[in-house]
């Protein structure tokens, strides 16, 4: 299980230097997305289902709908 | 293990929010703190080789790790989208006065005033 | 410049972080503490004896997900509290994205969208009231049934140009947010206690168990999801 957590680690850590570096708006948002998906495997690694559900529709979900759903009303990707 | 990766998830959000000048990247800095503060706070409840706290079939006697911190956390995390749609209507918003989210643009804006 | 100086800010407290590690207990080796302990034996006030699945009976709370029986039960004042916070950021996001008319885009969304929105749509909407009403027995609960009936909405809109839910979501809203409240007043009224358990709580782990709990959880995964769904409403008008 150890190694699969780091692994997990290092994907998400990847995904977050990612979700702040990049040019694209919509590249962020999806990264923060990929992030959100992660930890809700290392939620379920630490035997919290609970939460895991909980993270699973919000994070990979609505979270991702309300940011996109915000940047297109201010007008679409900017650089 | 997973102490370490939270920590440095919030390092990394941390300079986000220091370093990005776009109104966006300050929403996903928050994000990331508010994801990794959850893991950590999840992390504090494990205990090795211990059950889902659910009396089931399969655990009929109790044997869990800490419920404590999952009931705090899973309230935790659908009010951090409904405060995140709260900060996404305000840049909006900020998007309708001043026509750019770069912070800095918006800085000059507001001084030739 | 700026980028170094944060980067040694964030480095600064991620070691400050790693050494107040030693205050922390070593992950996996955490105690229960005796709050916890109560909580898992369901009776905060009794003499804390275990709890077997399908034979203990009457207990506290009959809830088999211990954590659905703190969020609901133990501290349901504290969840009423949360919901409300939640309840004014949609109030929060409705008031400052004033308008009236539904964003259309002048022409039909796409045909497989549209098709397939009428297959998927009321197996998530089942899913969701799946969760919310096995709250107390299974993984779930009222937030994430919620949540999966507003994304199932969000669906809704995607695929639909004239329709529109905000009324709807508001009547549905404000009616299981009030009903959570008269729940606590019945419990004040009968038991002396605001929000106190007070219907039969039958054998641990049928679906007929538990009290008020599946009650009020099936108000908070209304509430939860009729708030979300008139978040993205708001958000899909054009002011």
């Amino acid at each position: 299980m150890t190694i699969a957590t780091i692994f997990v680690g290092i994907l998400m850590i990847i995904s977050a230097i990612y979700a702040i570096e990049a040019k694209k708006m919509l590249d962020s948002f999806i990264s923060l997305s990929l992030l959100s998906l992660l930890s809700v495997f290392l939620f379920v690694i630490m035997k919290a289902p609970d939460v895991a559900i909980t993270e699973a529709s919000v994070g990979a979900g609505l979270t991702t709908a309300v940011l996109i759903l915000a940047l297109r009303r201010i007008g679409g990707d900017e650089e | 293990m997973v102490y370490y990766i939270s920590f440095i998830l919030i390092g990394i959000g941390i300079y986000g929010i220091l370093t990005q000048k776009n109104l966006f990247k300050f929403l996903v800095s928050l994000t990331i703190i508010d994801t990794a503060i959850n893991i950590f706070i999840i992390s504090l409840g494990y205990i090795e080789g211990k059950d889902v706290p659910i009396y089931s079939k399969y655990t009929p006697v109790a044997n869990f790790v800490d419920p404590l911190p999952q009931a705090l956390v899973l309230t935790a995390i659908v009010i951090g989208v409904g405060t995140l749609a709260l900060g996404a209507s305000l840049l909006v918003r900020v998007y309708e006065k001043y026509e750019t989210l770069e912070v800095e643009e918006i800085a000059v804006k507001e001084a030739r005033k | 410049m700026r980028r170094v100086f944060a980067l040694l800010i964030s480095l600064g407290l991620i070691l400050f972080f790693v050494n107040s590690l030693s205050i922390l207990p070593e992950y996996g080796n955490v105690e229960l503490s005796k709050v916890s302990n109560a909580y898992i034996n369901k009776s905060v006030n009794g003499n804390n004896e275990k709890v077997k699945f399908g034979e203990s009976k009457d207990l506290e709370d009959g809830a088999a997900n211990v954590v659905t029986s703190i969020v609901v039960d133990y501290r349901s004042f504290d969840t009423l509290g949360e919901v409300t916070v939640l309840f004014t950021s949609a109030l929060g996001v409705g008031l400052i994205l004033h308008g009236f008319k539904r964003k259309t885009y002048g022409r039909l969304p796409n045909f497989i969208l549209r098709v397939s929105v009428g297959i998927l749509l009321p197996l998530i909407l089942l899913f969701g009231v799946y969760v919310f009403v096995h709250g107390h027995l299974t993984p779930g609960g009222g937030f994430p049934g919620g949540t999966i009936i507003a994304a199932g909405i969000l669906l809704l809109y995607l695929s639909n140009e004239e329709f529109d839910l905000s009324k709807t979501s508001k009547f549905v809203e404000s009616y299981a947010g009030s009903l959570y409240i008269v729940v606590g007043l019945v419990g004040l009224a009968i038991g002396g206690v605001f929000l106190i358990n007070f219907l039969p709580t039958g054998v641990v782990g049928d679906l007929f168990s538990a009290g008020i709990v599946p009650i009020v959880y099936i108000l908070i995964g209304f509430k939860v999801g009729a708030e979300l769904s008139g978040v993205i409403a708001d958000l899909y008008r054009e002011g």
